[in-house]
């Protein structure tokens, strides 16, 4: 039974596979979005599969690019601050770069689009599975890398033998975090329409994304509560058919020694395991395996010789860091004299205005929700009964897309006549302010017994309770969740200051309104010129914020 | 049983030599660039028939020599061979036992005996019946589907001696294998090795164990290479003829137990090696005189037990008494001698006058005694309170000290350092140290030393 379910899986994939490339050709109608709620299982259909290829995509990437930081010498120096800065990059800045270049890319057919949508949706969920993998390489235990040298694995057994294994918890969970970001820019990218150059047509990609936007153009209540409806059954069933079970699968990968006292567990999973799929899998899978161990022989063994003629080592590191230089430099005059000729380098101080205006509301919005979501985290992580309920629906809440809600916000602004230049931090912290809470509440849950107990036996009165116990011990968490709460606003910035109703379109002064305009119009340099310097707003915080707490929470407050 | 001091025998071109090293050293580069010898000058062979043991304490580089013979790591001079072939990479000819076990947790105890011979190409119906057979010989059968994680210490480095043999090594190399285990696991499998050694047809030829426990070494070895301390060098090579099975309540067995401890405890004779003892006041740096790895409370427990078995006891029979490794009895040993509060004579430990005065007074007292002779003897505790002394308010930070440090050891090693003269600077109340900002102060609630 599980088996003809898996048949009719892979069945659905490949129809929605081959209806990905649909031909649009000049002079014919575009391929409208419908409103019609028989059209939303497809659309919801579309969105997933999309959600799960730009998945695909980035574990292989996270794979790849993690092993050539990790393994190759020279190529890590450069490697790891490339994805550093990657990782800093508002998402959204991606869009109109890669639609452009998809679109160029194949001019008569909606692929192009398509893979534009995935190529955001990858850069969302890449960088930080990458950062895990690569992590996660560098600090593997010396004993295993030694015996993987010692017992003569090939390159590829100990890839998969001992790499990808002993990073998986890492991985999955980074994946799940991912996909729990990435659904807000799925819709983004779905939502946004190009106007295709030459046949004058509006193009958009169908999916949940554009399904809401057509809804908000025509100013439907009932179908925006469709799309919200239909996003959290996507969000809940993803968690329960694909991620508990890939967690629950993954636990076996723990490097402990010492069995963990509560596993994750999936009904799923258990299913799965009942059925006959693992052993026709195996089946499957293990000539497939041999005749890889076979192939990739020649790659030889995952050993480096020890030693190695230092002249020959030199000559490579000075040819090596030649062409990085001059590749860098080269990309750097390009970009400036580009920067120069469309914008002008006297723009800038006006977009550090703006700059700034978005970080105020960053700030404001951080202090607001951790002054409403600590003491509620606190409360439901102290309370194991709370906790276990409350964990999966923040997760939830924390994985919607925010996007979604933006209608109704700005309906709400419009009757009251809230300008967006506030309303703003209220769009900006309905995605990110659940990342404070899903931290507080695990940092709270596990503050030790003893301590708690401590508490009510030397009589600390509420005061104290929370200056010298929880406080201090939920620190350490409430860093981590700041800051992703941090960069979920300064990209949610981009969509929340420039929202639109139906006729009425609201507006406010800051950096992702200039870069949402620049990426309307079309407009690279500008778009560039927004990117950099919310990118530098970004890494400047982080360096000297929150770095520095978290080198704090580390030094005196971990438990 | 000989004892000769010359580990230099040239063996090459001899058949039955399995693994040459001849004059390897080893230094990791110091924070501040300069090298940090860990090996000094080590030759020594391994030959087919006999079991050989890497004895010393931590710091004698017993570990980093077993790893250069194994391949993994690069000599900075010196050769290694394997049948006469240098090595440039991991050894061919051998299979390793780790002290933590390094089993793969994700593969069952199947799986992970048969990794080795899966990266050496073996297949299908062969794979299986040689891990079988690996397997049952170690005792294992029954567990062939479980993981790692299910199975106590013991098993679990059944597995890895499973894994190891599987392949059919010429030489076994053991890093520290007992030490994970509890004594009677510990006892039971290294019987069962030695079993295994002396039956018919056992493929592998030699056997090299690196270890800290001297019965260990007596139990197993042919020849036992005692290693001295930083940097780790051969200073006395045993040969161990009495035969197998040997009986710990041997009396040439004691005997010869006994004599190790006194070599491990003694001066070597040669500098610039450090062994500790009593210094004299005012004598020798923080960097060539480190301090042992010891809490004063440990160190006053031992001196108390010194005095209730009436001042001078037999090392290792203190250890017994304890129930103390080497490695855990002798850094409290070496503070003991360091602060002139004990001596070793000949494997024994003596209390000496200061040490009865120590252990008789009350708290305050011998807390003052203790500050007395810390800040006399204890070089990196005297350079720390001296410095203090010379500054107006008193106050330095930790980034002074480490800076010194560093030019003798490494990043780990100078934080270690510094943490024990905090611990023991602390206990004195001679200063004390700001972990939030790495700030020293001399400590002026009292001054505790009597001026």
């Amino acid at each position: 039974m599980v088996g003809a379910g898996v048949i009719a899986l892979l069945y659905a994939v490949v129809r929605l596979g081959q209806s990905m490339a649909v031909n649009f050709t000049p002079g014919r109608t575009p391929v409208a979005i419908s409103t019609d709620i028989a059209d939303v299982p497809y659309y919801a259909a579309r969105s997933l599969l999309r959600m799960f290829l730009a998945l695909g995509l980035s574990t292989a990437f996270a794979l790849v690019y993690g092993t050539a930081a990790a393994r190759l010498r020279r190529a890590e120096k450069v490697l790891v601050p490339i994805l550093d800065i990657l990782q800093s990059i508002p998402i959204l800045v991606f869009l109109p770069i890669a639609l452009t270049f998809f679109i160029t890319l194949f001019p008569d057919n909606l692929l192009g689009l398509e893979l534009a949508a995935i190529f955001v949706i990858f850069t969302s969920q890449a960088w930080n599975m990458t950062f895990s993998f690569y992590h996660s390489l560098i600090s593997q235990p010396t004993e295993l890398d030694e015996a993987a040298r010692m017992y003569r694995l090939t390159k590829w057994q100990r890839f998969w033998k001992l790499d990808v294994p002993s990073s998986m918890i890492g991985l999955v969970w980074n994946m799940m975090m991912s996909m729990g970001g990435g659904w807000f820019f799925l819709t983004a990218a779905e939502a946004v329409t190009v106007f295709v150059k030459g046949h004058g047509l509006a193009e958009s990609l169908p999916g949940m994304g554009s399904y809401m936007a057509a809804a908000v153009a025509h100013g439907s209540y009932v179908q925006v509560s469709i799309a919200i409806v239909v996003m959290v059954v996507l969000v809940v069933g993803t968690n329960f058919f694909f991620f508990r079970p890939l967690v629950a699968w993954s636990d076996k990968f723990r490097l402990e020694s010492s069995e963990s006292a509560d596993k994750p567990r999936s009904i799923v999973l258990d299913l799965l395991r009942r059925s006959s799929v693992p052993r026709l899998a195996g089946r499957v899978s293990r000539p497939v395996g041999r005749m890889l161990d076979r192939a990739t022989r020649p790659f030889g063994l995952a050993e480096y010789p020890l030693r190695t003629d230092p002249r020959r080592r030199h000559l490579g590191d000075v040819l090596f860091w030649g062409a990085i230089v001059g590749a860098a430099a080269t990309v750097a005059v390009i970009g400036l004299a580009y920067l120069n000729a469309h914008l002008g380098f006297d723009r800038f101080p006006g977009l550090i205005g703006f700059g700034l205006a978005t970080f105020a509301r960053v700030v404001v919005l951080i202090v607001l929700a951790t002054l409403l979501w600590v003491p509620v985290g606190v409360k439901i992580g102290m309370s194991p009964r709370l906790a276990r309920y409350a964990q999966p629906i923040v997760q939830v809440l924390a994985s919607f897309p925010a996007i979604l809600l933006f209608p109704f916000a700005t309906l709400v602004f419009i009757d009251l006549g809230i300008p967006l230049d506030y309303g703003a931090i209220v769009l900006m912290m309905l995605g990110a302010q659940w990342y404070i809470l899903f931290n507080v509440i695990a940092g709270a849950s596990s503050i030790p017994n003893d301590l708690r107990e401590m508490m009510v036996s030397m009589r600390l009165t509420r005061g104290q309770r929370w200056r010298k116990v929880i406080l201090p011990a939920v620190f350490p968490a409430y860093v981590t969740g700041g800051i992703t709460a941090a960069g979920g606003a300064w990209n949610a910035s981009i969509v929340a200051e420039l929202v639109s109703w139906h006729h009425h379109t609201l507006d406010a002064y800051g950096l992702g309104n200039y870069i949402a305009t620049a990426s309307a119009q079309g407009k690279f340099a500008l778009l560039i010129a927004g990117g950099i310097v919310m990118s530098a707003f970004v890494v400047i915080v982080n360096r000297l914020f929150w770095r520095r707490l978290y080198r704090v929470a580390e030094r005196r407050f971990t438990l | 049983m000989t004892t000769h001091a010359d580990p230099d025998e040239g063996t090459s071109g001899d058949p039955a030599t399995i693994i040459e090293v001849s004059h390897v050293t080893k230094s990791f580069v110091s924070p501040d660039g300069s090298p940090l010898p860990v090996l000094d000058d080590i030759s020594l062979d391994l030959r087919e028939g006999e079991i050989v043991a890497l004895l010393g304490r931590s710091g004698s580089g017993k570990s980093t020599l077993l790893r250069c013979i194994a391949g993994l790591i690069a000599p900075t001079d010196g050769t290694i061979s394997y049948r006469g072939q240098a090595l440039n990479g991991a050894n061919p000819g051998v299979a390793m036992v780790f002290q933590s076990f390094a089993l793969l947790p994700w593969l069952t105890v199947q799986q992970n005996v048969e990794l080795g011979l899966e990266a050496l190409g073996v297949e299908g119906d062969e794979r299986r019946r040689r891990a079988e057979r690996a397997i049952d010989a170690i005792g294992l059968d029954g567990f062939e589907s479980a993981y790692p994680k299910e199975l106590s210490g013991g098993m679990r480095q059944r597995v890895g001696f499973a894994r190891a043999l599987v392949v059919e090594p010429d030489a076994l190399l053991m890093d520290e294998p007992f030490s994970a285990l509890d004594v009677l696991t510990a006892q039971n499998l290294r019987a069962e090795l030695l079993r295994l050694w002396r039956e018919k047809g056992f493929p592998t030829k030699a056997m090299l164990i690196v270890t800290h426990n001297i019965e260990e070494a007596v139990i197993l070895a042919d020849r036992i290479f005692v290693l001295g301390a930083n940097p780790g060098r051969i200073r006395t090579v045993i040969e161990c003829t009495f035969p197998q099975p040997r009986d710990r309540h041997d009396d040439t067995f004691q005997a010869l137990v006994d004599q190790i401890y006194g070599l491990m405890t003694g001066r070597d004779t040669r500098p610039p090696a450090h062994i500790w003892t009593v210094a004299t006041p005012g004598e020798g740096s923080p960097t060539d005189t480190p301090l042992p790895q010891a809490s004063v409370g440990g160190m006053s427990g031992l001196l108390e037990i010194l005095v209730a078995h009436g001042g001078r006891e037999d090392l290792p029979k203190l250890a017994h008494d304890l129930t103390f490794e080497v490695d855990d009895l002798l850094p409290l040993v070496d503070a003991a001698q360091l602060l002139g509060l004990a001596d070793v004579d000949d494997a024994d430990l003596e209390i000496t006058d200061e040490g009865r005065i120590f252990v008789a007074a009350d708290i305050l007292e011998s807390k003052q005694i203790f500050a007395l002779e810390a800040r006399e003897r204890a070089p990196l505790v005297r350079a720390i309170y001296k410095a203090l002394e010379t500054t107006k308010d008193g106050n330095l930070g930790e980034g002074f000290f480490l800076d010194l440090l560093r030019r003798g050891f490494s990043e780990d090693e100078a934080r270690q350092q510094l943490k024990i003269a905090v611990d023991w600077g602390r206990y004195g109340e001679l200063f004390d140290f700001d972990g939030n900002t790495g700030q020293f102060t001399l400590d002026h609630r009292h001054d505790p030393v009597p001026t």
